[in-house]
């Protein structure tokens, strides 16, 4: 088990109100995502447990671009992973994201 | 004088010495064993027929229990190494030497084999290839064959999987070779007559009905979300933008996506009729939503797929039929249309290089190379022009006179970065170079070389190789697409985004392909119960995909 805390400062807040989110199963090669509106307008944190040892600058990397791409400023998000591939962990962040908005 | 008619006289031995154990041309199973202890000599070239789907499984067991003091030192040359008893041999001292396509489920084994020099390997084929073989210097002196029935004077109905049979029977009866086919039953009259009498020169009943692998089905409740992305990134922005009519799909997940969202998503782009017409393609279970919409025009296959005939039966507009009703398909010829009369070949692989060489090999396993390297090359024989081959012709670049440049086969690679367990399909070195040095091989087994790629497809984008003007580049568009593999997170950003600039990387969205519509609910079928559905009930899935 493994678990990192990425901290992020964003140039906006994440669009809409919804105060919390939550998307995906935590099953294998899946992952879940909760999404909270509890910080400042222009921080972001994610935190993610991990059963896969040693994929910490991957991890790094996709939240890096995920906040670049999103700008999700206010939002606390925790990942409980099931040892997801890079890109489904891309896709359940930007389907939260999408909950956040208050889209579909 | 010479003796012109050497090899003719040692046939007609080697038949009288059969016929001793049979009945006109029948044989019992039971004399299998005898059967073959008085028609195979020390050394022979032998193809005991072992194909995608059909085996003959009763003549593989009986070569098995040969007396190896008699029956030794063989050469097997066929295409599928498939069943535990086609490397048995080689451990007794049956056979000796190899030439081979395929070696999927034995892929491990063979490996080791090779590695401990049980087997002499002549050389990996494509299928193509190897059957070209067995007309120029691979000519079987012996072929053990499978068939559904024969009749006494040996009329052979190969059923719905016709596959290598005829060129295998072809090389081997009209140069001298003995051809013993295995059949499920022995009637009166067969329902068609697949090879001719004449060509058989014994019938085996066999113990039990021949082993059929269900190869090319796929359940679409195992279709993930990052696959439906790939197959509209594929649909939109390669078989649209190039009109793809011809086509060959490989059998991976991704491939039977793009089947999937035909009725779907290409419907709503309004493709109907202007894409995927003309196949030549297995008959998957996960293109009966394509045909029944009214996509697919015509269908040529390499053999056939399990619980398919009545569907196949019922459709003689779409599938190539015989006078019975029942599918006739034919590797050799499937796989010369694949190379020859399609425009675009799709599939999936393990590794890409940075140069864009894909391989199947992994360090511990031989899988072999089956068709895909000769759909998926650019044939240089090829003469006539489409308007797909030669806008991609056009892509390629070159000078001199337009009318003096020949046009472009789509080869793509369509790839999620990672596979299973986070393994990257991504790498600075394939994994074949160094199983090439492992086990003494000449050539690294290569699938699809880098200069007949022209896409690569991953959930992060499509790389255009056609329009890449140098190494730099290339390595730039492959990296642009690997994700967060390290080949991918080693990109040049700036070079990566100067080439997106020029249409050579496309993300979804410079596609108009929004991620986070790429739901299950696009599927045409998100079963395989829907897929029967679909077929009208016709379809008649193996029991292990019935889960109802």
């Amino acid at each position: 088990m493994e678990s990192f805390t990425f901290r992020h400062t964003t140039q906006k807040p994440l669009a809409g109100t919804k105060a919390q989110a939550i998307t995906g199963v935590v099953a294998s090669g899946n992952l879940e995502v909760l999404l909270e509106r509890v910080l400042p307008a222009d921080q972001c944190t994610i935190e993610i447990a991990t059963p896969v040892v040693g994929y910490g600058d991957v991890w790094e990397a996709v939240a890096a671009d995920f906040v670049a791409r999103t700008q999700p400023g206010g939002l606390r998000i925790a990942i409980n992973d099931g040892g997801a591939r890079p890109d489904t962990v891309s896709l359940r962040l930007a389907q939260g994201a999408r909950l956040m908005e208050g889209g579909r | 004088m010479t003796d012109w008619r050497k090899q003719r006289t040692a046939r007609d031995e080697r038949i009288a010495a059969g016929r001793a154990h049979a009945s006109g041309k029948v044989v019992r199973h039971e004399a299998v064993v005898e059967l073959l202890e008085a028609v195979l000599r020390p050394g022979d070239r032998v193809c005991l027929e072992g194909d995608n789907q059909k085996q003959a499984d009763c003549l593989a067991r009986g070569l098995g229990a040969c007396d190896p003091g008699k029956v030794h030192d063989l050469h097997m040359v066929q295409s599928g190494i498939v069943l535990p008893e086609h490397l048995d041999v080689f451990e007794t001292g049956i056979a000796r030497r190899l030439d081979y396509s395929y070696s999927g489920p034995q892929g491990a084994r063979i490996a080791k084999m090779l590695y401990g020099g049980q087997i002499e390997l002549g050389a990996v084929h494509t299928y193509l290839e190897l059957f070209a073989r067995y007309f120029i210097d691979l000519t079987p002196n012996v072929a053990l064959i499978a068939g559904v029935s024969a009749d006494r004077a040996g009329n052979l109905y190969t059923g719905p999987n016709t596959e290598d049979t005829p060129t295998v029977v072809e090389a081997t009866a009209f140069k001298n070779g003995v051809v013993i086919a295995q059949v499920n039953q022995i009637v009166d009259t067969v329902p068609r007559v697949d090879i001719p009498g004449d060509r058989i020169d014994f019938v085996v009943e066999a113990d039990k009905p021949f082993y059929v692998e269900p190869l090319f089905t796929r359940d679409p409740a195992a279709v993930t979300e990052t696959q439906i992305l790939m197959a509209m990134m594929a649909i939109k922005g390669i078989y649209a933008e190039y009109g793809i009519r011809r086509l060959n799909h490989g059998i991976g997940f991704g491939t039977a996506a793009i089947e999937l969202l035909l009725p779907t998503f290409a419907e709503k782009l309004g493709l109907k009729g202007k894409i995927a017409t003309n196949w030549a393609l297995n008959p998957h279970p996960t293109l009966i939503p394509a045909i029944e919409s009214g996509f697919v025009e015509q269908v040529h296959c390499f053999g056939s797929e399990v619980g398919m005939d009545r569907y196949i039966a019922a459709r003689p507009d779409i599938f190539f039929t015989g006078a019975d009703g029942s599918l006739r398909s034919n590797r050799a010829f499937c796989q010369t249309a694949g190379l020859y009369a399609c425009d675009l070949f799709i599939g999936s692989t393990l590794q890409i290089d940075l140069q864009g060489h894909s391989s199947t090999v992994t360090t511990n396993r031989v899988a072999g190379f089956g068709g895909a390297p000769n759909m998926g090359s650019d044939p240089h024989g090829r003469r006539h022009p489409s308007d797909t081959w030669m806008k991609a012709g056009r892509e390629a670049g070159g000078t001199g006179d337009p009318a003096l440049r020949r046009g472009r086969k789509l080869v793509v690679q369509l790839v999620e970065t990672f596979g299973d367990g986070l393994v990257p399909a991504f790498v600075e070195h394939l994994d074949a170079l160094e199983l090439a040095k492992k086990i003494g091989l000449e050539l690294a087994p290569v699938m699809v070389y880098a200069d007949d790629v022209t896409h690569i497809v991953t959930e992060e984008g499509i790389a255009n190789l056609l329009l890449c003007r140098d190494a730099d580049e290339r390595e730039q568009a492959i990296r642009g697409v690997a994700g967060y593999t390290e080949v991918g997170r080693g990109r040049d950003r700036a070079k990566v985004e100067a080439l997106r600039a020029r249409g050579i990387v496309r993300r979804p969205e410079d596609l108009g392909i929004e991620p986070l519509d790429a739901d299950r609910s696009l599927l045409a079928a998100r079963s395989i119960k829907d897929l029967v559905h679909w077929s009208g009930g016709l379809y008649e899935p193996p029991a292990r995909f019935r889960n109802w």
